[in-house]
């Protein structure tokens, strides 16, 4: 496999005007004449699916929520970057660019974060003109704030509620685009498998997830927005239904994983309660602005938090970084958290808490404007918890977030199988070993409004495609697949459900592959994972019929997927014998305990090719060349 | 394909009251001529307490203009038509929007006025035909019944308790009506406002219990002799 | 904790469908209600029974995907909390419990508590959005917006889109959730040029889903997840009235093919 970037040439502020320049135009009559597929609805999929709607293609666009706005990008709380320097606070595009290759600690394309950061501006305009009620300040501008430790104020946002607010407006452009019959919306449709035809991505199989049927669709070129793949820990801020699926059938199809091994830890989530737990809640980093972390200082102590005199607490976040405090990068706030918890000072019922405090800030700043800009995240905390903030400092532990690691793309967003995009979440994207706060929204959108529109139509122009059509057979193999699949699943009737092996699979990954790993435990996760896999496909228990509304059956596929997907995380786990961003190898830190990169070695991006069930798939490296941003170690000290 | 439902053909008027807002507002509008009458009417009644005289000598008045007699009664007539026929219209609606009844359904926001407009409204016009035989028409006062006689007609009507009795149910069924049916006028015809809408549920609430009790107290003055003890 | 479960189940959209009683043992009180539900699942697919279908997807409170009445009220006890966001501390042990699909004309039921809200996506896809190609749009700052308007708007545009206002409604109107959306819109000055045409458009497509019609009765505003306020009723029937009476109606232009 040839792994070509595909980055135009020239300085980097001129390269994207270039690409879009060298980019072969459909004629607008034609446009109408090409299918495209658009699987997923987020941030990215509805806003590319809505944007091409618009400019003229033929558009089917699916999901499997019973609505396109209920995609996961909804749950997005805190904001969205954009260079715009409102503030005049001395932000530029290339600051924006220098923050975020600085942040992604040098493991991310410089070509395309410039891009993502000039398009930041037009993304606040885009959605400003659709309505999105943006935070404005007295005089009627837009406002900002600061946001994951930037030094400047360049996040946008809607009170908690930014993903949702975005998500609306591309939901809303999308169903525009319905009513201009430009569109098609299949929700409650899961894409199970992609068709290659010729080496070409032409289509998809999907199942109806009311009806159970499984339907083919071709198209010219396929899309996939389906987010990030988080869930293979089980419990994690994402959403119940956030899978893999749809980016591991197409890596299974020859399209190439990019560091996989790759994912954030949020460090403010709502603390694990019990076995029963579904899933993890985030509570905005933003909290971190005003809140002090502190856990006891001797270990085992169970005294209530009031208790605790000053003298006997350790804020370590503001004792170990003396300049960032609590405002350090996720990725070392998770780790001290961690460390203090693995010490037996961390607090609550599991002991795997730290304290979030705002007594101080409350006496400062009054109750009132802590209660103004906090209180709905107050509320979301005392109705999970039933403890109520304003009296006792909240409890807040790790929890895994998203996936910088994803299906690879090149510069036009296009994998490694042609006609195959991916964007948003789903893809190895632009933040290299750790994503920025308010940057994911920024990424989807401008995949989906600024990027793919332009290089999706330089693909249909510059490409001659057979007709192909669903009743093909490389419809009809895939097809028996995906069927034969699901009977598989239901024929087992074993005697452990789907979610027993889910949560059993999560704990293995979060004990050895979470928020720090070294090659012991990852080749100990990768035998008891294959055990497990082995166990699933021997002692499953899923009730029901193919051909009905099956949630168990759905939530079986995934996680059949998710366990594949796990040994190849640990496998670029371990292959990566370095600490960069997000992944921690405990074998490789400075002797404070610092992330130690190692750029000689593996300044690369880590692609994996599938080479057939069983074996060890491919690994291909793209070598990553930083002219404009010189490596250096991270240091918040 | 077009999934939008809006008929841009039809006339204007058709589409307006297609709609439910139009039907609401058509209720509104009428509603708004109906509670004038009843504030006019419960003005009138209560010259009762100012004796035979005054009540007799206002209702030859009213008679006295034919032309404005008729021309109200007709605006009337023409209001109460639409204000029943929209309101059955809704209900059909509400019959056909949910065929399936709920097993358990517990009310949180809402009182019983609110959710029982259809059969206070039924109870008031059951009440007006009653009325209407009684003291207009004569039909149903058996007794003595003498046009322009308001007074006299009315004090026989109330001496027998249950005349009485149905009057002041239906007067409380009014009451209700109009507790929930007059800050609901403003709502329909687009008026809300976060300062001002909770003083307008105070105040028809108020108002609401005031007409209530002006007409009422006229059978209990009567039942209790201090109206018509001098005839 | 120990509760009794009164639970609809009804096998698909054309099947007739029946309360069926369930014990829920070892009930925690920090798990949510969802969590109950899911370790009923696991108990009753070991049985080899069918687990109960709901929906459910961001479990915190925002996509609108969950939602079912407890005992008549839609989303449960717990004012402006979406059942997933409700926990069980919130009942009490031996409480007896009865759980229905929304239920209304225009959402059918899928399986069991599941119901299709597609009808909610054909009212956006009426007129529930600003006509802004991507690309077309001026600075951000360059068209201001009063902080207490883009307020109004945000209170309004909260709307998770969950349907338990028509679910509560005794009409099973969907008025809370359209006029939401007009008010969303309809208060920016983004929103202004379609304002009334997307009025007309989101209450003639909902009467077409066979919502019914709003009396003003405030059940919805009572179970909104998002305590959206029956204010955006208002200001939905003000629009409407104002397009139907004034010229603005006759400018409405022929779309949607
Ligand atoms: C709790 C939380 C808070 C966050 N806060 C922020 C923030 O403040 N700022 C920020 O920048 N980022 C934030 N993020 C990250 C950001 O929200 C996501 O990375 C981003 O929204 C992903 O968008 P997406 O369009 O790629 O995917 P998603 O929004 O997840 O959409 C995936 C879509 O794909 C569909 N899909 C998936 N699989 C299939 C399949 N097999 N078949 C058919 N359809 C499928 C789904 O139905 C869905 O429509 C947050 C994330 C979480 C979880
Ligand atoms: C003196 C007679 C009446 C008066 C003063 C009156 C007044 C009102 C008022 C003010 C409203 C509120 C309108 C709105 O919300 O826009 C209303 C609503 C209603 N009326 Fe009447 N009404 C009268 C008679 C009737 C009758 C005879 C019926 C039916 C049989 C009736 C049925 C209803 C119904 C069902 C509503 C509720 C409609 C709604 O709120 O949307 N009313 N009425
Ligand atoms: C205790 C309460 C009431 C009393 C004592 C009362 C009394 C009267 C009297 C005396 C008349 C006859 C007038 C005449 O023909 O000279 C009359 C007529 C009428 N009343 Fe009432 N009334 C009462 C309540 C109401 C209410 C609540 C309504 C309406 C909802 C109502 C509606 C009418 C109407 C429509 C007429 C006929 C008017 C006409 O001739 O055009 N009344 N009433
Ligand atoms: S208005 Fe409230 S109850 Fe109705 S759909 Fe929106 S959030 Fe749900
Ligand atoms: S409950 Fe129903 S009647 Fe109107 S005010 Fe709410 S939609
Ligand atoms: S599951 Fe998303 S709101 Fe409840």
């Amino acid at each position: 496999m040839e792994l070509d970037s595909k980055i135009p040439s020239g300085p980097i502020e001129q390269q994207w005007d270039r690409a879009k320049f060298e980019m072969k135009l459909v004629n607008p009559a034609n446009k109408r004449k090409y299918n495209i597929i658009v699987v997923g609805s987020g941030l990215a999929g509805g806003s590319a699916a809505a944007t091409l709607g618009e400019l003229g293609y033929n558009v089917q666009c699916f999901c499997f929520q019973d609505s396109p706005r209920r995609a996961h990008s909804i749950a997005a709380q805190g904001g969205i970057n954009a260079a715009k320097n409102y503030q005049n606070d001395g932000d530029s595009i290339y600051r924006l660019f220098y923050d975020t290759v600085k942040g992604g600690d040098f493991r991310s394309r410089e070509a395309n974060v410039y891009r993502l950061a000039q398009i930041s501006v037009n993304i606040i305009d885009q959605c400003v003109a659709q309505g999105v009620p943006f935070a404005r300040e007295y005089g009627g501008t837009l406002a900002n704030r600061s946001f994951g430790g930037a030094q400047v104020s360049r996040t946008f946002y809607a009170r908690g509620q930014t993903g949702q607010q975005l998500l609306l407006g591309a939901y809303q452009a999308l169903e525009r685009q319905v009513a201009a019959g430009t569109v098609k919306m299949f929700p409650r449709s899961e894409m199970l498998s992609l068709v290659v035809v010729n080496g070409k991505a032409r289509g998809i199989v999907t199942r109806d997830l009311i009806t159970g049927k499984i339907e083919s669709y071709a198209a010219d070129a396929v899309v996939l927005a389906t987010g990030g793949y988080g869930n293979v820990f089980y419990l994690s801020t994402n959403a119940r239904g956030s899978n893999c699926t749809a980016i591991w059938r197409a890596y299974k199809h020859g399209a190439a994983f990019a560091n996989p091994c790759f994912t954030q830890i949020h460090p403010t989530c709502i603390p694990v309660s019990g076995e029963y737990q579904s899933k993890l809640t985030l509570m905005s980093e933003s909290l971190r602005n005003d809140g002090r972390i502190w856990v006891p200082l001797k270990p085992g102590d169970k005294r209530s938090p009031d208790q605790i005199p000053e003298s006997e607490r350790d804020y370590y976040l503001e004792r170990r970084y003396p300049s960032f405090g609590n405002l350090v990068p996720r990725d070392v706030a998770s780790r001290n958290a961690k460390a203090v918890c693995d010490e037996g000072r961390g607090v609550g019922e599991t002991g795997l808490g730290v304290y979030l405090d705002f007594s101080e800030a409350m006496k400062r700043l009054g109750v009132d404007s802590i209660r103004e800009r906090y209180g709905n995240l107050f509320d979301m905390y005392e109705r999970i918890t039933g403890e109520d903030p304003y009296k006792v400092p909240m409890r807040i532990y790790p929890a895994i977030h998203y996936a910088m690691g994803g299906l690879w793309v090149d510069y036009q967003l296009m994998s490694s199988i042609p006609g195959l995009f991916v964007i948003g979440e789903a893809n190895f994207s632009d933040h290299g070993a750790n994503r920025l706060g308010a940057s994911a929204l920024m990424q989807g959108l401008a995949d989906g409004y600024f990027i793919l529109p332009y290089t999706v139509g330089n693909y249909l122009a510059s490409n001659k495609f057979d007709k192909v059509e669903p009743d093909y057979a490389e419809f009809k193999r895939e097809e028996s697949e995906v069927a034969a699949m699901t009977n598989r699943l239901l024929s087992i009737k074993g005697k452990r459900t789907v979610t027993s092996f889910h949560r059993e699979l999560g704990k293995l990954m979060w004990e050895h592959c979470g928020m720090s790993r070294n090659a012991q435990g990852l080749d100990f996760a990768t035998g008891k994972i294959r055990e497990l896999h082995d166990e699933y496909w021997r002692n499953v228990d899923v009730l029901g019929g193919a051909e009905e509304f099956n949630q168990a059956l759905e939530h079986a596929g995934r996680v059949a997927d998710f366990f594949e997907l796990a040994e190849l995380i640990c496998l670029d786990a371990s292959h990566r014998a370095e600490s960069c961003g997000g992944h921690f190898r405990e074998e490789y830190q400075t002797p404070d305990g610092e992330a130690l990169r190692d750029d000689e070695h593996y300044s690369y991006v880590a692609a994996w090719e599938f080479q057939g069930i069983g074996q060890a798939p491919a690994l291909h490296k793209e070598p990553l060349e930083f002219e404009y941003v010189h490596p250096s170690q991270r240091s918040y000290k | 394909m077009s999934s939008v439902a809006l008929d841009t053909h039809l006339h204007k008027a058709i589409r307006f009251y297609q709609a439910s807002i139009g039907k609401k507002a058509v209720m509104a509008i009428t509603a708004v001529v109906l509670f004038g009458y009843v504030i006019g009417h419960l003005a009138g009644n209560m010259q009762v307490y100012l004796g035979a005289q005054q009540m007799d000598r206002y209702a030859a008045f009213l008679h006295s203009m034919p032309v404005l007699l008729w021309g109200v009664r007709a605006l009337l007539l023409v209001c109460v038509v639409l204000h029943i026929t929209a309101s059955i219209q809704l209900t059909i609606l509400k019959q056909l929007a949910r065929p399936i009844g709920y097993a358990k359904k517990d009310a949180i926001g809402s009182n019983l006025a609110s959710r029982s407009m259809i059969w206070s409204g039924a109870m008031i016009a059951a009440f007006v035909i009653y009325h209407l035989l009684d003291l207009t028409a004569g039909v149903a006062n058996t007794v003595q019944y003498q046009e322009l006689h308001a007074y006299e007609n009315l004090v026989y009507s109330f001496q027998r308790v249950p005349v009485s009795a149905f009057y002041i149910i239906a007067m409380v069924l009014l009451g209700m009506h109009l507790y929930h049916g007059i800050w609901s006028m403003f709502q329909t015809l687009g008026f809300s406002h976060p300062r001002y809408t909770p003083l307008i549920k105070r105040a028809s609430a108020v108002v609401a219990v005031l007409i209530t009790a002006g007409f009422i107290s006229i059978p209990i003055a009567v039942m209790t002799g201090v109206v018509g003890e001098n005839l | 904790m120990r509760l009794t479960l009164h639970i609809w189940r009804q096998k698909s959209a054309n099947e007739p469908g029946r309360m069926v009683q369930y014990e829920a043992r070892n009930v925690n009180p920090d798990m949510s209600f969802l969590e109950m539900l899911d370790v009923l699942n696991e108990e009753l697919t070991l049985n080899g029974d069918d687990p109960i279908a709901f929906d459910s997807d961001c479990r915190e409170g925002i996509c609108g995907m969950c939602g079912f009445m407890i005992n008549g009220v839609a989303h449960g006890p717990r004012r402006g909390t979406t059942v997933c966001q409700l926990h069980m501390r919130k009942f009490r042990d031996g409480d007896v419990l009865h759980l229905e699909p929304w239920r209304a004309r225009a959402f059918p039921v899928i399986k069991d508590l599941a119901v299709d809200r597609s009808a909610f996506d054909r009212i956006i896809a009426a007129g529930g959005f600003v006509s802004v190609p991507a690309g077309s749009a001026p600075d951000g700052n360059a068209i201001l917006v009063p902080k207490q308007k883009a307020d109004i708007s945000m209170d309004a545009a909260a709307c998770i889109g969950c349907g338990a206002c028509v679910a509560a409604c005794p009409n099973a109107s969907a008025s809370l959730f359209t006029g939401a959306k007009i008010t969303h819109l309809g208060v920016l000055p983004q929103g202004q040029p379609e304002r009334y045409e997307r009025a007309l458009r989101m209450v003639a497509q909902a009467a077409a889903e066979t919502f019914g019609s709003c009396t003003n009765i405030g059940e919805c505003e009572a179970v909104c997840p998002k305590e959206i306020k029956l204010e955006v009723i208002a200001r939905m029937n003000h629009d409407f009235l104002k397009v139907s009476w004034t010229s603005r109606g006759a400018s409405v232009s022929r779309g949607g093919d």
